[in-house]
Formats: C-alpha cells, structure tokens, sequence
C-alpha cells in the first residue's frame, strides 16, 4: 500500500498509471463501445476521421472502422506484451535462480544458453520463430518471451549471488530452514525488486515487437493489431495519412505510459532501499 | 548439567584453493555444558571460523581435518534446535522484508512444533525477555524500524527461540557502542543464566569479555594460545601474546593514542 502510494508521488508514475487505465478501460469496454467484429466491413471506404459520427475515426481502406480497430488493437497490445513478458520474467527468474543456486558447472550451462540468447536480436529470433512455426498468438507471445528471457535471468542470478551471501540468509541456515524455503522465503522476495523493475521495459518492447511482427503480417490475421493497421494504411500514406497515424500514435503513447510507469516504480522501489536508518 | 558439550581434537579448517595457511590450526578445546567460554583473538586469528564451524556455517570449498565431537547430544547439532547464533552485525543479520514477529517465531514454529499464533505469543514473550519496550508493535515492526541495539536484541531473541542449549555470540557486540554493548552483555548473561545455556562468546575485547564469562580461551594465528579459568588467565597468563593482549587493553586512564605518537 505505501509502495503504490511512493508511486502515486512521481509525476511519471501518475501519468504512467493514467495513460496505462485509459488503455486498459478501452481494452476492456471494446464490445460494449463497438459491438461485432472489428475487421467486418462497417461503412463507406476511406471515410476522413470526424466526418461521420457513426465513424468518429473514420474508415480504412476496406471500409473498416478505425475505432473499433483501434481498441480492439490495444486489447491484442496489452494481451500479448503482458503476456510474453509475464511468460518472459517466469522463465527469466527461474534459470537465474537455478544458476545462482547451483553454481559450478549449472551456472555455467546455464548462463552460455543465456548468452546465445542474448547475442541475438530478439526481434530476429521471434521473426525466424513465427515464420517456421506458424502464425498464432500463443506462438507470437512465445516468440517475443524468447528474445526477452535472457535479462530478467542475469539480473536475478546477480541478485541471488550477492544476497545469498547476506548475513540473514546464513542466520536462516542456522535456525534450521530448509534450503529450498531459504530460496523463496528468504532470498527470491529480496531478488525480486529491480527484476520487477525490468519486466516493465520487457512489456514496452513485447508490445513493439507484436506490433512489428504483424506489421510484417507475422501476427494473428484474424484480430485487430495495431502493427496491421499500420502495415495496411501504407499503400495509402499519401492520401489517408491518419489510416496509418492513429495506430501509430496509440503505439507510441501506449510504449510511452508503459515506460513512465516503470520509471515511477524503479524511483518508488528506489526509495525503499534507502529507509535503512 | 555438566560434563563437556563439545570437544574438539586436532580440529582444523582450510579455506580452499591456493589459499594454504590454515584459518583454524590443529586445536584441541572442550566447550563444557552450562559453561561460559570467551574465544578471544584479534582479526585472522580464527575465532570467526571456530563459530562458523561449530554453526556448520563453512563455505563449500573449506577443508575440515580433526575431530568434533558432541558427547552431551550424542548427536551432530541440528541447526536451530540445538544451537542459536547471533551474528556481527544485526544490520544484515535480520531480513529486511519480515516482520520481527515473522523472523522470531520461524524457529519456535520449526522446532517446537507451535502453529503461527502460538509461535507468535512466544516471540512476543521473548521480545518481552530482551527487553524491548512495547512487544507487541515490534512484532509487527520491520528491521529497518529498530536501532542497531533493538537489532540484536531481536537477533538474540530469534536465536534462543527454539530453547537451544548452546548459544554461539559471534561477535554479537562489536557494531554497538559502548553504552549498548553493556547491555547485550548483560542480556545474554542474564538469558544464559536463567536457561542453563552454554554460551561461546566470540569477541576480541578480553576487557568486555571476562566481566562475566568463566573461561577464556586465547587464539593467535589460527592457533590455541592457551584457555583457562578468567582469574587465572588474566591473573598469570601462560603466554606473552595474553600478557601483551592484556596490558594493550585500554581505558579512560590510559594516555591516548595520539598524544604518544606525536613527540
């Protein structure tokens, strides 16, 4: 309660967190304020934004409603960033904790698998994973989980490694816990704070990475994506800009509230290392 | 309750590779039950690793050659219910993300085979016995709330919440000033006391440490000096090294330090 408080204290931490309600109240209300499927034909083609009422975003090529476009694009977004960095943090944690716990030979396997995941460009990786897997969201959110993983599990193996060397562990070790409880109990909600911190950056870049993918129309054909809407606008860039402006622009304040949240948290966390007095 | 608690033989400990100057060197010692035996020494003469080792806190790579016995258990220690250890500094010694209630009751819980609230009613008796004003909000307090003081009181706490009948004190009073020091002394005296605890005070104030113990044992260079009953020790001190230790300790009365220094 008094972190979400130290949050609700920074500026960037405030918008953040507004910027990331309004999406997400968009996301949710997606049926009630635009009923049926978002890709259907609705009205007229290439119809400017605010012309029509029925329209206030106008209509693309097709003659598909840019708003309902536009939301059901921010539910994909968030769907999909959220959950390939979710998937991404799990899977972070979970070797970097293995690494910094069994030491020697594990560490070492285990953090040259990390290594070949990090020298390749994440977005080079999800491409060459979707294109040979094939195209469906489960996939995508696998794909971009796979290019983030490698650095939620550095950091938490460096965090393990420097904490469980802290006093307070070896003073768990003597009054007789067991040395998987020491792990969670003692070490892992200690490690946890600046991968916290991380996973918000990890959600920025899954959710430029899906946009990117179905850009290049790697993404799921049958939902809305903002990176589609993109993609289809260019044929048109010189007489209907704002086909592809709009999903652009909800792209990069999305991309922007995810990145001021972040750095509301890194500075409400960074706070509470310095209560030590 | 008498008898010897634990003895050691030939006892040494190696910290592993290149490393070959040995921390602990051939040491031949007894811990008898219900004693109060200071291990006194100055920095890198071993009297760490004797605590750690007793505590079975050794890293991995060290090497341990000797014999350790514990005739009074029968039985090798089980951290915790046979032993309590109170760490240098109660800064890191307490996890910052549990509450004081939480850290002591998770050794009543453990070994004495109370549920939470029980474990908890007794942390806050045993915070009651520390002497720390107001238990009950302590319990619920966070360690970066307490002085270094109120730190190691609640170390001490949590460390003798399991009724061990060994309490190991490794350097339990060298973060704290003089004034605290007093009074950790004077607690874990009164607490070693009152449960007929064996109490291994690890310390390299010889002065702190022989106002209440009743054995003193000297280390030098990961060696035995000598050990022996206080008054005897202090009295006639076998070695030089003690002799030098002794007439080194200092107080108000002594010149300072750097008044002799300058000409």
């Amino acid at each position: 309660m008094s972190r979400f408080r130290r949050l609700l204290s920074t500026p960037e931490g405030v918008a953040g967190l507004a910027i990331l309600a309004v999406l997400l109240l968009a996301a949710l209300s997606a049926p009630i304020v635009s009923p049926g499927d978002p890709l259907r034909i609705a009205g007229r083609a290439l119809l400017p934004p605010f012309a029509d009422p029925a329209f206030p975003l106008g209509t693309d090529r097709l003659g598909r409603d840019v708003l309902a476009g536009l939301i059901y694009g921010a539910r994909t977004s968030l769907a999909v960033g959220l959950a390939a960095a979710f998937s991404a943090m799990i899977l972070g944690v979970c070797v970097g904790m293995a690494a910094g716990f069994a030491g020697r030979i594990v560490d070492e396997a285990l953090m040259r698998v990390v290594d070949a995941f990090q020298i390749v460009p994440g977005f080079l990786l999800a491409l060459a994973f979707v294109s040979t897997i094939g195209v469906s969201t489960p996939v995508v959110v696998l794909a971009i989980a796979l290019g983030a993983w490698a650095d939620p599990a550095r950091l938490t193996r460096a965090q393990v490694l420097a904490i469980r060397e802290q006093d307070y562990v070896a003073s768990a070790r003597v009054i007789g816990m067991h040395p998987v409880e020491i792990a969670f109990r003692e070490i892992l909600p200690n490690a946890l704070p600046p991968v916290l911190a991380l996973s918000a950056t990890i959600v920025a870049g899954a959710i430029l990475t899906e946009a990117a993918l179905s850009f290049l129309g790697l993404g799921n054909p049958n939902i809305a994506t903002w990176g589609s809407m993109i993609a289809e606008g260019r044929s048109v860039l010189r007489s209907a800009a704002y086909l592809s402006v709009i999903p652009g622009a909800a792209l990069a304040v999305t991309v922007l509230g995810v990145h001021l949240f972040s750095e509301g948290l890194v500075n409400a966390l960074g706070d509470d290392g310095g209560r030590t007095a | 309750m008498s008898g010897i608690f634990c003895s050691l033989r030939q006892f040494s400990v190696t910290y592993a590779r290149g490393n070959k100057a040995a921390a602990l060197d051939r040491i031949d010692l007894d811990i008898k039950a219900g004693e109060r035996l200071a291990i006194i020494g100055e920095s890198g003469s071993g009297k760490s690793t004797l605590a750690r080792a007793l505590a079975g806190l050794l890293p991995d790579g060290a090497k341990v050659g000797g014999e350790m016995h514990w005739p009074a258990l029968g039985h090798p220690p089980r951290p915790g219910r046979d032993f309590g250890f109170v760490f240098q500094d109660p800064g890191t010694s307490l996890n910052p993300l549990l509450t004081i209630g939480e850290q002591i009751a998770e050794g009543a819980r453990r070994h004495l085979g109370l549920g939470w609230k029980q474990a908890l009613i007794r942390a806050e008796e045993l915070l009651g016995r520390v002497r720390m004003p107001q238990p009950d909000k302590v319990l619920r307090a966070f360690p970066h709330q307490l002085s270094g003081g109120q730190r190691q009181r609640v170390a001490i706490a949590a460390a003798v919440a399991a009724r061990p009948a060994l309490l190991i004190a490794d350097e339990a009073t060298s973060a704290l000033d003089v004034v605290v020091q007093a009074e950790i002394v004077r607690l874990l005296d009164g607490l070693v006391r009152e449960d007929g605890m064996t109490l291994v005070f690890i310390t390299h104030d010889i002065a702190l440490a022989s106002g209440f113990v009743d054995r003193i044992a000297v280390f030098r260079d990961a060696r035995l000096v000598e050990a022996g009953p206080v008054r005897s020790v202090l009295s006639a001190p076998k070695s030089d090294y003690t002799a030098v230790m002794i007439a080194s300790h200092r107080d108000l009365s002594t010149p300072p330090l750097i008044a002799e220094a300058s000409p």
